[in-house]
């Protein structure tokens, strides 16, 4: 097996004697998807708060392509190609969606240039590919504040795509979207697979069925089980802690 | 139309330089040039707290500095029985026994170092000072807590040292000349009115500049969700030291016009209750809008005159419940209501006009409006 490109090794969060995340430890290779799932409090968001910068763990190691990570800004580590979209779908409510999409997408981030220079064709481009894909397109101009929310999640992940990230980490990407959305949804996120590294959180069991993609349970903060769907399903493990131990 | 409308500051502005100064008397033009001059620190404010989300209530740190620097120049080249003391310096030296000249005043001899120290100093001060608030990752209320804190520290080091800056009674400029005319006398002040003019488009271009492009699209995404923008692999940091910077700068160059055309600087114009209104001016006017501030200062500053002279004492009163008629009633503004369609509205509620259409389907087809 080739390096991974993502590496947590015995990583613990305590949050004042709460115990967040208790000596995790899981890679990711490139080009991987991965679909996280366990019930309410299992870890889910803190493990992507790690990875992302916003909690520093207390203990462990987090590398990106074999380098340690701990300790670094959000900025610094969305900038070594880490993106993330939260829970609930964060876009800037004030600025039209083409505007998002081009803060998203602008390869530099630093004051002066974007007073300076304008955006490049190159980024120009993949914002227009991007809206029509999602089929933002005719709310070009609109204010992302008034979009719907399932137009809001999809922007906040077209705005991820357009960052053009190694990897990809998706908090609840199809949370409050229609059947039809979270379809188009899936189909978005397996045709990033490949390129990009993809790490899913889902609650929705429909969705990560149409993934396909291995499963990793997380409860209490541990690493559950990993498998297939149909094989962590079957896992007494998982029914225990999904409904309750069995009498 | 469109074009029109776009013109429509710039044919104000043309009005102001022009006509004012011919149909104003000489005390009516000089309030109205300070009332321009405090446009520019409203801009600022306007940059860092409408455009970036930032409420600095500490601006009169910047807009002193700048009045100081001013008027630490016109006092030291100044010559006259009004303001030199027997041994030459400025006279209040002698009141405490100054004979030596502090070393911060040297420079100011220098007419162009005045000139760039108007701005660059408050600019300096600001920079740092947001440095280390923002690097800190101190914002909300707590910002606006400890900009107002560093006010204190100013006011009362400017207080305290009658030995460095006359402390508490200021510097005198009124008394004081340059080019050969007395700062206060009508032939300057006219002067000085057509300067602040020309600097206040100057300041809004400035302020243009920086919040309609993508710059701009960073500030209001800090404004809106800072940790969202990290993620996106900005760093907000230099983003709010630049603008809080600049608004320092124009803070500064405000003071600085305030100062010549009101003829003294003092710790007053860092007391809390200043900076205060600094931020009621922007938020009547329309923050997140570069005509708001403007609109906001004048408007506010001329009623302030207006009450004050009818009925001294009831200013205060008519301040506050102007703010809060605002904040209720015009959350955006006097000029955000205006262009948000405010004033077709109010007059649609007393049926002087159509009502605009918000549910098109409803309120116009009537074949609906008959089958419900």
């Amino acid at each position: 097996m080739t390096t991974p490109i993502l590496e947590l090794n015995d990583v613990s969060v305590d949050f004042d004697g709460f115990f967040a995340l208790t000596d995790l430890s899981l890679s990711l290779s490139h080009g991987e998807l991965r679909s996280i799932i366990g019930p309410n409090g299992a870890g889910k968001t803190t493990f992507l708060d790690v990875i992302t910068g916003k909690v520093r763990p207390t203990k462990g190691s987090v590398s990106l392509r074999g380098a340690s990570i701990v300790g670094l800004s959000e900025q610094k580590i969305s900038l070594l190609g880490v993106g993330r979209k939260f829970q609930t779908p964060r876009v800037f409510e004030n600025l039209t969606v083409t505007r998002n999409l081009e803060l998203a997408a602008s390869p530099t981030k630093e004051p002066f240039s974007l007073m300076f220079k304008k955006l490049g064709p190159t980024a120009k481009d993949e914002v227009h590919r991007l809206m029509d894909y999602v089929g933002l397109a005719p709310f070009a101009k609109v204010l992302a504040g008034s979009l719907s929310h399932g137009q809001k999640q999809w922007l906040a992940i077209s705005m991820l795509v357009a960052q053009s990230p190694d990897i990809i980490l998706l908090d609840e990407p199809v949370a409050g979207l229609t059947d039809e959305e979270t379809n188009r949804t899936a189909e978005l996120i397996k045709s990033l697979a490949g390129e990009h590294t993809v790490v899913v959180i889902e609650h929705d069991m429909e969705f990560i069925r149409d993934l396909g993609a291995p499963v990793t349970v997380l409860h209490q903060g541990k690493l559950l089980t990993e498998g297939t769907l149909d094989e962590v399903k079957s896992d007494p493990k998982v029914i225990e802690v999904y409904l309750g131990q069995a009498d | 139309m469109k074009l029109f409308k776009k013109l429509i500051p710039w044919l104000l502005l043309a009005f102001a330089f022009f006509v004012l100064p011919a149909i104003l008397s000489q005390f009516r033009l000089n309030l109205f040039g300070r009332y321009f001059s405090l446009a520019i620190v409203a801009l600022g404010i306007d940059l860092i707290w409408g455009y970036t989300g930032l409420l600095s209530l500490g601006q009169g740190i910047f807009f002193a500095l700048g009045g100081y620097a001013i008027g630490m120049h016109l006092l030291l080249v100044t010559q006259n029985d009004f303001t030199t003391g027997a041994n030459g310096l400025p006279k209040f030296f002698e009141n405490y026994g100054v004979d030596n000249l502090p070393f911060f005043w040297q420079p100011f001899w220098s007419f162009p170092w005045t000139l760039i120290a108007i701005w660059l100093i408050p600019a300096i001060v600001a920079g740092l000072v947001g440095y280390l608030i923002f690097r800190n990752r101190i914002k909300g209320v707590y910002f606006s807590i400890i900009t107002q804190a560093s006010l204190m520290v100013f006011y009362h080091f400017f207080n305290g040292q009658q030995k460095l800056v006359n402390g508490t009674n200021g510097l005198k400029t009124s008394t004081t000349e340059i080019f050969g005319m007395v700062v206060g006398s009508d032939d300057a002040q006219i002067v000085f009115y057509r300067i602040t003019l020309i600097l206040l488009p100057f300041a809004y271009l400035l302020c243009k500049f920086l919040t309609s492009g993508r710059f701009g699209d960073a500030l209001i995404g800090i404004r809106d969700d800072e940790a969202r923008l990290r993620f996106t692999g900005f760093n907000p940091v230099p983003f709010k030291v630049i603008v809080y910077l600049v608004a320092g700068g124009l803070a500064g160059i405000s003071g600085a016009l305030y100062t010549i055309q009101s003829g003294i600087v003092s710790p007053q114009y860092m007391a809390i209750p200043m900076s205060i209104e600094m931020v009621i001016w922007v938020a009547v006017g329309g923050r997140g809008t570069l005509i708001g501030p403007i609109i906001g200062a004048v408007l506010v500053n001329y009623l302030r005159s207006l009450v004050s002279e009818a009925l001294p004492e009831a200013w205060l009163f008519v301040q506050g419940g102007l703010f809060i008629f605002v904040v209720v009633l015009m959350p955006d503004g006097i000029y955000g209501w205006f262009k948000n369609g405010g004033f077709m509205s109010m007059l649609a509620a007393f049926g002087l006009a159509k009502k605009s259409a918000t549910y098109p389907k409803v309120d116009m087809d009537e074949g609906y409006a008959a089958e419900s």
